[in-house]
């Protein structure tokens, strides 16, 4: 994952003590700005939607766009085959794009840094388990194995967190597990075992603290993969359950109205779901570049 | 090198019990595996018949014994919709699995590699930056999207293809390029990258002192040596195509495992969904295997590695 850092070009900052500093004009602007309004709409889904999202009028069935003959001003974005608001379902989505996105993010965060953390500073047969169901886990296809568990325990938006969480953790560990054994060398390491640390405190309070950078960045990295698995899994009816509006099921949805030209049934939401995937990674990227030099060969 | 393969491929031995653990485990830690193996709507004195048939009333180790004994036979259970043996089903679907895969590999390579190379050529300027933008586009536009809009331009509005099914060369072409397209952001990057180490080496450094034109250095001399990464790549990319074909050969209706998973999770046919999940991951774990073996052939210093 190197190639798309610079498709912001950013000055290339001074190498002086402040270069890690950062400040206002080297943010991305652009999907900062995309990522920021797209959290608001989430947030204020209920003030900002016009139309109920899971209830449609049935005598309001296939509108177009208003743009296009037969559209309203009513139903600016049009409508899908339960009459419901295709805007008023695109804003309802993008809570549970970035519901679901957050969340999973944070679940395999948690999971794989402690794995990480464990692994490498406990060393011994703890890391010989602990990797070897990591390199398990990384040859199973991420996806294969997500719509199984989906599968198994039924559609729910917050068992596709759990799910989405139990499946990218290993991406956190590896990396960690790598940090953390250089650190565990370190000097200041050396020091808290001397002083008379427990393990736990060590890990907790002197391991921990070192590598929370690299797992925020490794998290701004994975949240395009994780809301683009979750539309996946809900396009394949084992994600988030209808009625309620998620982009990957709106994509399910408007694929029965493809083939009669319903256009705007799977280009509203594709966007939707392209342009915040394309944002988290745009910043993930200059994230990485910014904070942990170390990382920009992922 | 004995050791070596022996130590590698008792590291795969010891994934694929992994895998079979973590099946067998989530599928009845998450509830009543019985549930899972009838058909809706059955009795509960059908479930308690299940539950003798398949042992499901004994010990969870000798549980995962019978498991794992049918599993050494070959035996992945009844699909209940079709009424057939799960790897029956699985091979006469993989050849369409297969031939998508490779169909959309081409795709990806031939996009990827030239784009690569042009980017690592020009290095920094208008075409890398394109390719960069082009790289990020191919991993932020999910798969099954670019084969939606495919359908709506090439068959609902131009009609040049068919939206759907297997048949003729024709249907391949959607289903391929859109497989094709995540992949070729990944074979672009990667040549890239490699054209560059290649690139900065002596001895193209000395094909140019020699005074040969620079179409030839990169022909002849770079890009032969920067493609080995890249094929290999391709080569674990191509398994992985088949595996995670899904969502394309949903939209597309191709009949591939993707498919057959698909149905299974539709039709709530549960000894589907498991056996293609353990294919699939038997299958990648082999493969790096092979990788693995295949690199230790050519690569002494990898075999001495501890």
């Amino acid at each position: 994952m190197s190639a798309p850092a610079d498709v912001i070009t950013l000055p290339s900052p001074p190498r002086t003590a402040r270069r890690r500093a950062i400040r206002l004009g080297d943010i991305p602007i652009v999907p900062a700005a995309i990522l920021i309004i797209i959290a608001l709409v989430a947030i204020f889904a209920d003030q900002l939607a016009p139309h109920d999202p899971e209830v449609g009028k049935l005598t309001a069935r296939f509108k177009p766009p208003f743009w296009q003959s037969g559209g309203s001003t009513q139903y600016l974005l049009g409508t899908d085959q339960l009459g419901r608001d295709v805007l008023s379902r695109l804003i309802f989505g993008a809570r549970v794009s970035m519901v679901v996105g957050i969340m999973a993010v944070i679940v395999a965060g948690v999971i794989g840094t402690a794995l990480g953390i464990l692994s490498g500073y406990l060393r011994g047969w703890v890391d010989q388990v602990i990797m070897r169901i990591t390199d398990t886990w990384l040859a199973l296809p991420a996806l294969t194995f997500a719509i199984f568990l989906a599968a198994i325990v039924g559609p729910s938006m917050w068992n596709i967190v759990i799910i989405l969480g139990v499946t990218y953790w290993t991406r956190y560990a590896r990396v960690i597990r790598g940090e953390v054994l250089s650190l565990r060398e370190r000097e200041f390491v050396q020091l808290a075992i001397v002083a008379g640390c427990s393990k736990w405190t060590i890990m907790t309070r002197h391991i921990l603290p070192n590598v929370i950078n690299s797992a925020t960045v490794l998290g701004s990295l994975m949240l395009g993969v994780v809301i683009i698995t979750e539309a996946t899994l809900s396009f394949l009816g084992v994600g988030v359950p209808p009625p309620q509006p998620a982009w990957g099921l709106m994509l399910s949805d408007g694929k029965q109205g493809l083939m009669v030209g319903y256009w705007w049934l799977t280009v509203f939401p594709g966007c939707c779901i392209m342009l915040m995937v394309l944002s988290a990674n745009l910043l993930g990227d200059w994230l990485r570049v910014k904070l942990d030099p170390q990382l920009r060969q992922l | 090198m004995t050791r070596y393969i022996t130590r590698r491929a008792a590291y795969c031995a010891l994934s694929l019990l992994l895998l079979s653990l973590t099946i067998f485990f989530f599928v009845r830690v998450t509830g009543d595996p019985a549930a899972l193996l009838v058909e809706p709507g059955a009795s509960a004195a059908d479930i308690a018949a299940i539950h003798h048939r398949f042992g499901l009333d004994q010990p969870l180790w000798v549980q995962y014994g019978l498991f794992m004994w049918s599993l050494a036979h070959g035996d992945l259970g009844q699909s209940f919709y079709y009424q057939t043996p799960v790897i029956d089903l699985y091979l006469s679907r993989l050849p369409n699995s297969l031939m998508l895969a490779g169909v959309a590999m081409v795709f990806s390579l031939l996009i990827g590699i030239p784009s690569g190379i042009l980017a690592a050529v020009r290095v920094g300027r208008f075409w890398d930056s394109a390719g960069k933008v082009f790289a990020l586009l191919g991993l932020s536009l999910p798969s099954f999207w670019v084969g939606l809009v495919l359908i709506l331009l090439f068959s609902v509005y131009l009609h040049w293809l068919p939206s759907s099914g297997a048949g003729t060369p024709l249907h391949l072409i959607m289903p391929a390029f859109a497989l094709g397209w995540y992949f070729a952001a990944a074979h672009m990057r990667l040549t890239r990258s490699s054209m560059l180490d290649v690139l900065g080496s002596e001895y193209i450094k000395l094909a140019r002192l020699k005074g040969l034109p620079e179409a030839l250095v990169i022909a002849k001399h770079a890009f032969k040596n920067a493609l080995i990464p890249v094929l290999t790549l391709a080569g674990i990319n191509l398994v992985i195509m088949v595996n995670v074909a899904v969502v394309v050969e949903t939209v597309f209706a191709w009949p591939g495992i993707g498919r057959l998973l698909y149905e299974g999770i539709t039709f709530r046919d549960f000894p589907v969904v498991q056996g293609v999940v353990l294919l699939g991951g038997a299958m990648i774990v082999v493969v790096n295997l092979a990788i693995d073996i295949l690199y230790a052939v050519i690569d002494p210093r990898i075999r001495l590695e501890r």
